[in-house]
């Protein structure tokens, strides 16, 4: 038996350790360790509830945007703020243009080179690698430009300076796919590097600027100016090319990496999922959302009501003061400081140890995993059309049924699938804006009253690039009085609950094939993907605001 | 193996051209504020062995590493495979776990007084810095360890610069910027995030000319930071008009208005958003109706919140 611990993972957002135990070529068990701790709970007490979704987006630079529509909508249901049409579409087209964005980069930049060795791209042939693209490829290359990409290949390499492609894993027994697709997708690794540039100027449309957008507030969004033809214009030609990748690229890249790589549908999977659903299409929520809220317990395809006050947060394992689990709007867990923290080493070894800063959220005390894949299976049985239509299209190109895409592979294919029909759907809801500000409706703000006479709770539940996101906050006078954020990645890569049951990560880890322990190849697979976002995960706490000073022990 | 193939070998073989070589060139001496005759040496000082980078990621969100990436001319792709050797980054590399510290050391011991570290995040001081860990040490040992033994090192976004978000109030990890923590001088790079063209140009300056750029007295490049956003704003003549806007959604709002009274920061921010704008020059926030919230500026978190509210 051996420990082997990964540290740090690469190619994630934010600080993440991974432990397994490997038992006869297989993880037996597994821990997931967030190693920072922000704190940005804290900071936000005592401010200005409309700064929070500006201090908020500072979780995550990744996915950022989304915390600024969680802390926008928590502070709307506070105040009973309902905004106009043209602002929730914005947001909407805001939104969805960041998952454009970021599901893509996931695929190319941080999870394809766990499936694509890049060196043996080296000694594929040209010719053949054109005829792959030609057969399998919305946008086919020559074997001109095959030769061309091999040889600044093999430039680079022969430099000796192979930066960010040093030392990894190259040539290990786990990689399966023919020199040619390697060839293939290291090309279009190159290409999305280009893509995600235009991504995301489609964001800064509505957003002046990414990462970390300025064009939201509570009460609807600022970007009234930007009403034009112009601007629309560009957004939906914009959009059109983006979605023109995702089809011709992106899916088809998917479906070809996933045909060498089918048994890792058997592999990293889990049974429960939770979606709280997303992209309001009228001010009804959540019955208007466009990938509707619901669930799924064990694994049977049929989509459950979710009853938000179900959810609390465990500390057991986490390096916070033990209480019980509690609903993150009630919840006073303090982290721990000082002797008491034992210099932040993870425990991994006693019954009871604490080896991480995330936090273990569980809805009615189960472990549920978020994400692009419980969001496909939630709104394939729960009725999204376009979803059903594409993953069925998806799952007879690839010869599977519903039940693989509960698996490592299935999370990765599931984030192509909504990529695409987030997309398609941005178009439609486009032309809503246009024919709204065709009618002469260009209201973009709802005005309220913030004063210290302003007290309220609300709460901002949104589904976004990595999943169920969360926020909470309770108005006192007009300030904050106390703000919590349960993200997705503290739901797929939390630790283990008081009843020691595993987080949906370590879960999904047991079973992984490990060749060699020295590269644990596997591990990466499984843990890439969930899209691990950690900066936002590693900050969740909900402290008494009267004791914050607590804190300053030095 | 060949360490010394020539650049425009190597440009050519990634498909760029001369003359989109020296395009960039001449839009980087516009960043710098260099005279377009600067184009030329730039190229120049661009043709040699790639500088060896390692991009630490300390208490941060990864925003900065983003807005790099974001980069036109050179393409991202282009600059981490053609004019830099990105030896270490986590968000990119494709080596995990012991491969990846390994690198990080050798870097360090190999190239000791020759790499160039960029810094992004903060770093937590308070129970020694134990609130951040990369490979089961802390933040503050490994910058201690990489920041001292580079040649320079480049502190890019508000968090490594000056503590950032986590730093403000009442600053829970005692987070301090990479300087303070260290005691080595930096170079920043401030915002949150910083413009890609910012990062890049001042990268450029020390290929170019072999040291870093002309400073202000918060280590910020004045190429970048030497103008107020309100000195080049568009809306500045509806400011010398009193033409404001006073709510978001009004008549003002809708007629592009200053934003002053709804609490930008713009006259009190130092940067060249207005100038060079956002992705590519699609827009930036007071263009998006939005008050600049003076992201550039030294604890803005708490000196310039609230952030809708008249300074």
């Amino acid at each position: 038996m051996a420990r082997v611990v990964v540290d740090p993972i690469p190619r994630i957002e934010g600080h993440l350790r991974i432990e397994v135990e490997v038992e006869n070529g297989k993880v037996k068990d597994a821990w997931s360790s967030g190693t920072l701790f922000r704190g940005l709970e804290i900071i936000l007490q005592g401010r200005d509830p409309r700064d929070a979704h500006l201090l908020t987006q500072r979780s995550c630079g990744v996915c950022t945007l989304v915390h600024s529509l969680a802390s926008v909508r928590a502070v709307e249901d506070a105040l009973k703020i309902k905004i106009p049409p043209n602002a929730r579409i914005v947001r909407n087209l805001t939104h969805a243009a960041q998952n454009m964005h970021d599901h893509p980069v996931h695929f190319y930049q941080l999870c394809a080179l766990d499936w694509v060795d890049v060196v043996s791209a080296l000694s594929a042939d040209a010719g053949k690698t054109a005829d792959l693209s030609n057969a399998v490829s919305g946008r086919p290359q020559s074997k001109k430009y095959y030769e061309g990409l091999k040889a600044k290949l093999k430039a680079f390499v022969d430099s000796g300076q192979l930066g960010p492609f040093a030392n990894a894993y190259w040539g290990h027994p786990a990689y399966k796919l023919p020199a040619e697709a390697n060839l293939m997708a290291v090309g279009h690794y190159l290409d999305n590097l280009r893509q995600q540039v235009h991504a995301a100027q489609m964001t800064a449309i509505w957003g002046a600027k990414n990462p970390h957008l300025q064009g939201h507030l509570p009460g609807g969004v600022t970007v009234v100016g930007q009403l034009d033809a112009d601007r629309l214009a560009k957004y939906l030609y914009m959009l059109k090319e983006q979605i023109a990748f995702i089809k011709d690229v992106y899916i088809p890249d998917v479906l070809a990496v996933a045909s060498f790589y089918k048994d890792w549908t058997k592999i990293g999977g889990n049974k429960n999922f939770l979606a709280y659903g997303d992209f309001p299409q009228s001010d009804k929520e959540p019955e208007s959302f466009y990938f509707p809220r619901g669930m799924i317990i064990d694994g049977k395809l049929k989509s459950l009501p979710v009853d938000p006050t179900k959810i609390t947060e465990d500390v057991t394992r986490a390096w916070y003061e033990n209480g019980s689990p509690l609903y993150p709007a009630v919840g006073v867990t303090q982290p721990l400081s000082g002797d008491a923290l034992k210099g932040a080493v993870p425990d991994t070894t006693s019954k009871d140890g604490k080896y991480t800063w995330m936090k273990a959220p569980r809805y009615d005390g189960k472990v549920m995993e978020v994400g692009p894949l419980a969001q496909c299976l939630v709104s394939y049985v729960g009725g999204n059309k376009e979803i059903k239509e594409t993953t069925d299209m998806v799952m007879k190109k690839l010869g599977i049924g519903p039940e693989a895409l509960m698996s490592t592979l299935g999370r990765i294919g599931a984030r192509a699938i909504k990529c695409l029909v987030n997309a398609q759907a941005a178009e439609k809801w486009t032309m809503e804006l246009v024919e709204n500000i065709k009618k002469g409706d260009t209201r973009t703000f709802t005005e309220y009253k913030l004063d210290e006479t302003v007290n309220g709770q609300g709460m901002g539940l949104n589904d976004v690039a990595r999943g169920s996101l969360g926020h909470w906050i309770n108005i006192e006078k007009g300030k904050i009085k106390n703000y919590q954020q349960v993200v997705p990645s503290t739901w797929n890569l939390g630790p283990r609950d008081a009843k020691g049951q595993k987080s949906a990560v370590e879960n999904a880890l047991i079973g992984t094939p490990v060749a060699d322990p020295k590269k644990p190849l596997e591990v990466l697979r499984t843990v890439h993907s969930f899209d691990p976002c950690i900066a936002c995960a590693v900050h969740v706490i909900d402290p008494k605001t009267n004791e914050v000073y607590e804190f300053k022990v030095s | 193996m060949d360490n010394h193939v020539d650049l425009n070998e190597r440009l050519a073989l990634k498909g760029v051209s001369r003359r989109d070589f020296m395009k960039f060139c001449g839009l980087m001496a516009t960043v710098l504020g260099l005279p377009m005759s600067f184009a030329p040496r730039i190229a120049e000082a661009m043709e040699k062995k790639r500088p060896t980078v390692v991009w630490m990621h300390f208490a941060e969100c990864t925003g900065c590493t983003e807005s790099f990436i974001r980069t036109t001319y050179p393409w991202a792709a282009d600059i981490i495979l053609d004019v830099i050797d990105l030896a270490y980054h986590e968000t990119i590399m494709a080596a995990a776990g012991d491969q990846a510290e390994e690198i990080l050391e050798k870097t360090v011991k190999d190239q000791k007084g020759k790499y160039i570290c960029i810094a992004e995040g903060a770093i937590p001081t308070k129970d020694n810095g134990v609130y951040g860990k990369v490979h089961g040490k802390t933040f503050l040992e490994v910058a201690n360890h990489v920041c001292k033994n580079a040649a320079a090192t480049i502190c890019v976004g508000a968090c490594a610069c000056d503590g950032g978000v986590q730093a403000a109030k009442p600053n829970p990890t005692e987070a301090k910027s990479v300087s303070a923590a260290t005691g080595v001088k930096t170079v920043n790079i401030a915002g949150c995030p910083p413009n890609a063209n910012n990062m890049v140009a001042t990268i450029v300056h020390y290929l170019l000319l072999g040291k870093l750029p002309a400073l202000d007295d918060k280590g910020r490049p004045l190429f970048a930071y030497g103008y107020l956003i309100h000195d080049n704003c568009p809306r500045r003549g509806h400011f010398e008009n009193q033409e404001f806007v006073k709510q978001f959604g009004d008549e003002g709002a809708a007629k592009g208005w200053c934003l002053y009274q709804v609490g930008c920061a713009g006259p009190e921010t130092y940067n060249n958003c207005p100038i060079i704008q956002w992705n590519q020059g699609t827009n930036w926030p007071i263009r998006a109706g939005h008050p600049c919230i003076g992201c550039s500026e030294p604890k803005f978190w708490d000196d310039m919140s609230p952030f809708y509210v008249q300074k």
